[in-house]
Formats: C-alpha cells, structure tokens, sequence
C-alpha cells in the first residue's frame, strides 16, 4: 500500500500504543518511543516493520508512541493508521488476508 | 492464533459483561473475572470516528487472546448505520462465538444480518452455521416482534431487553420495584420460551446501588431469566450467587435425573420421586440445575 | 561472590567485615557493639534553644565539609526540609563532600540531583530514592555507591555504627523552645514520627526544624529536647497536601477487589487466622483493600484482630473505633485519618523504626506478626522480589518494611496483577532482589495464586480450603506469553548501588544501565 497522506491510530492510554504514518521517501523511517523500551523495543520494532511488510508498504515516516501495548495492539494500531492514510480503512479490509 | 472450539448455541449464560472493543487495556483479559460470556462492544462504547480502529483491534483479540470457556459475543453496529456489514466480515473473519444485532424489530432484521454472516462465513471459509446470533430488543415494536425475532432463524440463542432506549420510547425511568419494564420483560420471556431461546435482562448502570442491583437480579431470577447484561466485573459476583440454585434443588435435581434413567431402562415413563409425581418432562430442568450447580462448584457428579 | 539468591556481588564491597547474604535469620545470636554518639553538655539553663536560621543551627553544630546529614521522610512528598538544609550547607556555608542519610527520598527532592552531578553531594544512604535523583544515580553521577536499606535494615545500621550521623535534621509539625517534638499540632501534620526517632538518639547533634513553634513542654513528644541542640522555625517544612492524603480510599478497580478477596481467601485458609491474630498490610491497590474482605471473614468466624502495625491509614483506624482491632502501633501514616487518630484514639500508639522493624534488636513487632500483605514490582519464579527498580534498571522504588516483614511474618503475601502494560511482574529473574525469596510465602495474581514450596504446610492449607493454586512457573509462562519474553538488561560494570539485606550482608547491587539501541 502507499501512504498518501498523515493518518494517526491510537491513543496514549497505558496499554495502547499511538501510530502516526506519513508519506515517506523511498524507505521506511521508524522513531519509536516506549515505556518498555529496554526489555522489548526491539521486539515492538520487529513487530512494526513486519506489519508494515505485511501491508506491502515500502516506503514511510512512521511514529510510535508506546505506552505498554502487547503485539496484538500495536499490529492493529498500525494496520489502520496506514488503511486511513489510503482512505480505506471503513470497509472491504483484507481480514485473515494482509491483516493477520 | 487460539483456535476456539464451536460455539455451543445453548450454554450457561448468567452474566454476559459489556467490553469497549477499542480498549486494549479491557479486552486484554476480561475472562478473568469469570463471566459466561464476554460482550465486545463495537456499538455504543466506540466513538463514530473510531469504529475503523475498534475493528482492527477487535480481530487481533479475537485471533491472539485465549478466552478459555468464556464465550466471545460482539455487539455490531445496528441496521440503519453504515458500520454493521464490515462488523459482521470482521466478527466471522475473526472467529467470533456469536453477534449481537442491535435495535432488532423483525424477524427481517435477523435475517438480513443472517444472510450477511453466512456471505462472510463462505468469504472466509468458516463452517456454515458456526456463528451464532441474538438480538436486542429495544423499542416497543422489537417487543411486541419478539417471537418472530426469537424465531426466525436457527442460529439465534437468545434476546436481550436493552433498557436505556426501551425505558425512553416508553416516556418512563428505571423504577425500584422494576414496574416500568415489567411488561415488556414479561412478553419477551414469553416469546423467547415459546421459540426455545434463551432470554436476558438488560443492564444496571448505578454501580453505587448496591442494594437496588441485587433486587433487580433476584427479581430477574424470578421471572425466569437465564442471564443478565452487566457493565463491571464487580456484578458478576452477585448474579452467580443468586441464580446458584439451593443445595436442596440440587440433590433434588440429582434424584430426579438418576430416576429417569433408570426407570426408562425399565420402560417406566411415571414415578414418584419423595413421594412426588415425577415424568420425563422434568428432565431438561433437572439436568439445568445440576449444570448451573457444576458452574457454581456445587456439584462434582457426572450425570450431566 | 555468588550470594544465597544468586548474585553476583563484587568483591570489593566485602571488605570490613561485610558479607554476601546467606540466608533468612544468618545473624541470629551474634553480637554487635552498639555506638554511641558524641553529645555536647548544655548544663547551664537555657531559656530557648531557637536558632535565627538554619545556617546558624549548622555553624553552632559545627557543620562542615565530609560530613553525614540525616533526614526522616514523614513528609513524603510534600517535604522542604531536606532540600532546604541541603541547599543552605551547600550554597550558603559551601560545603562539599556531603553524605545524606535519609529513611526515604522521593520526587520532592529532584533538587538533589543537581548536587550530586556537581559532586557536592557524594553519598545517599536510603530506603526509597526516586525521580530525578533515581536517575542521575543509575547514570552512575553519584561518587559513592548509593546504599540502599530497608526501614528495619537502617537503625540496625545506625545503632552498630555503621552509619554515623554527624547532625540530624528533624522535620516537626510541632516543637516547643527546646525542642520538643510532635507529629500534630500544626499547620504540616504527619502523624508518627518514628522513622527519627532512632537518628535522635544516635546523631552527635540533632537540629530541629519546624514551621510551629508551640508551648513548653509539647507533650508527649515524639522527638525529645533531652537529644536536641537546636531548633529552627521556618516558614514552612512541607506542603500538607503532599504529605498526607485526605482520606486513603479503597480501590473500586474490581481487579484490586478480586486479588484482595483472594487475599483475605488465603489469610482464612490458614492456622494463624483466629483470635487476636496481628496484622499489617500496604496502602497499595490491593493491599489495601484486602482489610475490607478480611472483616468479612472476621465477622464470619467471629474473631478480632489483636494487633496491626505499620504505615497505618484509614481504614485499619475505622477497624479500631469499630473494635475489630485490639491495638494499632504505627510507624508513619498515610491519610488524615490516621494522622488525627494517632495518641488520640484509646490502643492508637506511636513506635519507632526500630521498634518496628530492626533484626538487630531484641524484640522488633515484626517479628511477631502473622501476616503482612505486600505489593511487588517484579517477582521471579524464586519468589525474589524487587520493589527498587523499574523495568529499565533504574532506581525507583523503596524497599522501606518490606524485607522486613516478609522475613518476621509467619505468612508473607506477596499482590500484584501479572502484568503492568506490557511488563511482566511475574518473571524469570527480578532486576534487583530487594526481599529474597526464603521470606515469601504466597503470590496472588489476577491471574492466579503460587505457594512458595517451602511452605509445604500453607499448601496443605489452601488445599483443605479448596482454593485453587499453581505453580509460579506456570504464572511465569502465561505472563510471558502474554507480554513476550522480555530482552535481558544490559549493564556496565559500575555499581551504581549497593543493597543491603536486612541483616546488613549485601543482597544485591545495581549497575550503570547500558544505553539501549533498537
């Protein structure tokens, strides 16, 4: 998918986690603030990029804020940031599809 | 991903606790309360301009978290909103145990949101028929469609009263002695009985009112509820305790049921049970009682 | 040297007879020497002891560079005393070289921490260090380890010698002339003040701060003129919002209630649950609301609690009134209730830390209490606990009676949910241990309860009473596969702090935090 614009999903409630997509240039930029940084910011920023893969987005600013969110939450948080960037997030979604 | 086993259409379902679906911090866990059932709420409790992301967050609980035993019902967006057909993809895409179809008033109703199902059920090859369905009743015309409702298709396990909208085309307010709804509680129980679906009352909102809750459970209980709607963990207590039934109901039920099977091996079909007249017809309660006993740690046998 | 809850304690530490932790109750039946401070004489009458201001009390008590100052945090959060002393040694009077020994520090005392990057501030001795002194601590900007003690673990320290204080300063919502001291009275009240008690009768001078200035004699005092060589009055010693709570409220979170009962579930479940048992629980969530299921079950059987001792607040004070509780003796209060109840309510006393807590004497209360129901951190399948540093590895927490009463009680009850966000509290290896494992005796999570396998008899007990329970590996695994296995911590070889045991061997350290890279 392509970014077409800024879109945002999430909040910063303790256990959730805020994504904010942009249109990127050629690459994915991923800036990654968490509060459980040191014993999973590198699980959380595998679990991103592969999200990302998934959707086939290649190239995009991504912004997280994490504040304690399992894997399951930040895959969804991701998913529809980059679904609303496409104006595509309301219906027909690839569910068990690109979104698993 | 947590296969779930296929929904039973007719189980234990005292408490069934409303679940913002958007909160990962709620949905995260909320079997551990022990409810019967857990309602995941993509209706009320989701703002209108996040009704994308509740769904997102929706499918990954269904596919990550291990509810256990606890039932898994999603509340969909209703009929006349553009939300509810994404809702049912995602519910059966997920794997949902059953939908609750909100602001019901026909037997159509039920059968529009079933053909849907089933089209999403064949999208992405899920058993035809796994998802079960109930529907809430919540104006004066889903009351008095309440058989056609209960009815309509096989699928359905049950109806719901929702007492907030009811209680204002009704031009009343939730009343101590509960006469504001009585009616409407009552014809519902008639038609889910008569159709054989289970029939649940609907929330209590002032969680300082402890005293009210408990007689509107017992209240509940008395009329013949199976279940109730509950919006905190701190309820479920309470209904478990009151709709246990009694030591005595529970070795009565035990003889009875044992009784039964052994005089239909004999080819008896009346008999006395402690001096009282006992049929096959007392069966299905008796076997109710010693489940409702065994999920309230009452009864360890295994007649049922 | 790997110690007995397998720490590696560096060897430089264990010199002058300091040793690795060896286990519950290692001490039992050796002697100490006690120390004794060097007092000066006032034998002429003095009318008054007031000093014009802090900097002057600090010239009359000889204050200068390299020298230990001590501070009680009855105050919590609200408390100016520390950073006011602190600021007039260092600013004013330019000293340098300076060791703070407090009971406790907080985030009231961020201040701190610029002086200890500028290395005026070289050492800290306390239970609890938080906020932005925590971190510049853990950044390693402190030029000594900072030592870490428990509430019972510090007298023992003070009262062997190991700590010296050369002048304490006593925070007092009360204080006559010469330096009588209570905790009520005021315009900043706290309640108890037994976390100074020890210091005043320790320190070779002892100055006395407050913002009340009351009649001679202020009885019965706390703190007495008999230790005391000065007394300052400022303004103000703390803001009383922050000290004390209006009121602690029992959680209505139904995962706090639904740990709680299972708490009060267990306490039943055991022998030690009938007339006249003692008592003591947290303020935390949980912990506090355990008190409610626990009347429950008190009603039921129908017995009393004999005693409860510790950070007392309201709702142990309305179980008094309400005679449910033969006697309250109280270490520090958290709520106004507690504060107004304390010497006031018949069978409401005051105790000191040592009284409370310290293993070194010869009869502490918490050697003889039953239960004590604790918050946690982090709990490792040891039952180690770690309530001093966060998932990062830095410092902020406090060990305050925790080790203390896990080791005394005959059932320790540890109440914490499985997890926190996306840490896991149940988990392999705790970042530091600051109660070891041999003192735990029960976990109840909302996910399930785990029995420490040494208590053989406590599992017999909870199995009589049908309550069902796992082992802590089987909480371990499902906190882990809920939240992933966290990634180890990575240290750099400099030890930032230095945990005492309650005996006085070294349970544990913490080290420089290695940045992280993602």
């Amino acid at each position: 998918m392509e970014i077409k614009k800024p879109a945002m999903a999430g909040t910063l409630e303790s256990s959730d986690a805020q994504v904010t997509v942009e249109p990127g240039n050629g690459k994915i930029e991923l800036s990654l603030e968490s509060s459980v940084m040191n014993q999973y910011g590198r699980q959380i920023k595998d679990t991103v990029l592969e999200t990302l893969d998934r959707l086939g987005v290649t190239s995009a600013r991504v912004t997280m804020v994490d504040k304690g969110a399992l894997d399951c939450t930040i895959k969804a948080r991701v998913e529809c940031a980059v679904f609303r960037s496409c104006d595509a997030s309301e219906s027909n979604i690839p569910w068990g599809g690109a979104i698993k | 991903m947590i296969p779930r086993p296929r929904p039973e259409r007719f189980r234990l379902r005292r408490t069934m606790m409303f679940m913002n679906a958007q909160k990962p911090g709620l949905i995260k866990d909320a079997y551990i309360y022990g409810c019967d059932s857990i309602m995941l709420d993509l209706e009320d409790a989701v703002a209108e301009n996040q009704k994308d992301a509740a769904r997102f967050s929706l499918y990954h609980a269904l596919k990550t978290i291990d509810y256990g035993d606890t039932e898994v019902i999603v509340r969909i967006n209703g009929l006349d909103t553009p939300h509810w057909q994404e809702d049912i993809r995602v519910c059966v895409a997920g794997g949902a145990d059953g939908i609750r179809i909100a602001k019901c008033e026909s037997a159509k109703d039920v059968l529009t949101v079933e053909a849907a199902v089933e089209k999403a059920e064949e999208e992405f090859g899920v058993e035809k028929g796994r998802t079960l369905l109930m529907a809430a009743l919540e104006s004066p015309k889903g009351i008095l469609n309440a058989y056609e409702i209960c009815a309509a298709s096989s699928r359905m396990f049950g109806v719901a009263i929702s007492g907030g909208d009811f209680r204002k085309c009704m031009q009343t307010t939730p009343q101590r002695d509960g006469i504001d709804m009585v009616t409407a509680r009552g014809l519902m129980l008639i038609a889910a009985r008569a159709a054989g679906v289970q029939c649940f009352d609907t929330v209590f909102t002032n969680l300082d009112d402890n005293e009210g809750f408990e007689a509107e459970v017992r209240q509940n209980k008395a009329m013949g509820f199976d279940g109730k709607s509950l919006i905190n963990p701190k309820q479920i207590r309470l209904v478990h305790q009151l709709f246990a039934p009694t030591e005595k109901e529970v070795i009565q039920a035990e003889k009875i049921v044992r009784a039964v099977r052994e005089n239909a091996a004999k080819g008896l079909g009346v008999f006395t049970v402690d001096g009282k007249m006992i049929d096959i017809a007392f069966l299905p309660g008796a076997e109710r009682t010693l489940r409702l006993a065994r999920a309230c740690g009452m009864y360890e046998g295994d007649l049922v | 040297m790997i110690n007995k809850v397998g720490r590696d304690i560096p060897d430089y530490l264990l010199k002058d007879g300091k040793e690795v932790y060896q286990g519950k109750n290692y001490m039992d039946g050796k002697y100490i020497q006690k120390a004794s401070p060097k007092t000066r004489r006032y034998e002429t009458p003095q009318e008054s002891k007031v000093a014009e201001s802090i900097v002057k009390a600090l010239k009359d008590c000889g204050a200068k560079s390299g020298m230990t100052f001590s501070f009680h945090h009855h105050l919590r959060d609200g408390d100016f005393v520390v950073n006011m002393v602190m600021k007039a040694a260092i600013e004013e009077l330019g000293l340098d070289n300076l060791t703070i020994a407090a009971t406790s520090l907080g985030s009231a005392h961020d201040p701190i921490a610029e002086y200890i990057e500028q290395g005026k501030v070289v050492g800290i001795q306390t239970s609890g260090i938080r906020g932005k002194m925590g971190e510049v601590v853990s950044a390693g900007k402190l030029k000594t380890p900072a030592i870490i003690r428990s509430h019972g673990g510090r007298p023992r320290a003070i009262e062997g010698g190991e700590v010296h204080i050369d002048i304490a300063f006593i925070a007092a919502p009360t204080s006559d002339c010469v330096g009588n001291c209570r905790g009520i009275g005021g315009k900043s009240n706290c309640g108890s003040m037994g976390y100074a008690m020890t210091d005043a009768k320790y320190a070779d001078h002892v100055v006395v701060i407050t913002d009340c200035l009351v009649d001679f004699p202020n009885m019965p005092a706390s703190v007495e003129a008999i230790d005391v060589d000065a007394v300052v009055v400022v303004d103000s010693i703390g803001n009383p919002k922050k000290i004390a709570s209006a009121a602690a409220r029992i959680s209505q979170n139904p995962r706090d209630l639904m740990m709680a009962e299972d708490v009060a579930r267990v306490i039943a479940s055991t022998p030690y649950f009938k007339e006249g048992f003692s008592f003591q629980t947290g303020v935390g969530g949980p912990s506090l609301a355990a008190n409610l299921f626990l009347e429950k079950y008190m009603d039921e059987r129908n017995i009393k609690m004999g005693w409860a001792i510790g950070g007392i607040c309201g709702p142990m004070v309305e179980l008094l009134k309400k005679g449910k509780v033969g006697k309250v003796i109280d270490v520090q209060d958290f709520d106004l209730d507690a504060v107004n109840s304390i010497n006031q309510t018949p069978n409401h006393f005051e105790m000191s830390a040592s009284q409370y807590a310290n293993p070194a004497n010869k009869g502490a209360f918490v050697n003889k209490l039953d239960f004590v129901v604790l918050a946690a951190l982090e709990i490792d399948t040891g039952f180690n606990v770690n309530v001093l540093t966060g998932s990062d590895g830095v410092l902020r927490g406090a060990p305050g009676g925790h080790p203390d009463t896990a080791a005394g009680s005959k059932c320790c009850i540890i109440v914490t949910p499985l997890i926190r966000g996306r840490m896991a509290t149940v988990c392999e290896h705790v970042v530091t241990v600051t109660t070891p494992g041999d003192c735990v005796d029960v976990l109840v999570t909302d996910y399930g309860i785990a029995v420490n396998p040494l208590r053989k008899d406590l599992i017999e007990c909870l199995d009589n009473a049908g309550i069902k329970h796992v082992t802590i590996e089987e909480l371990k695994n499902k906190a882990y596969s809920l939240v992933g296995r966290p990634d180890d911590l990575e240290w750099e070889d400099k030890v930032v702090a230095v945990l005492e045991a309650r005996d006085g061997t070294i349970l544990d350290v913490v080290k420089k935090i290695k940045p992280y890279k993602i």
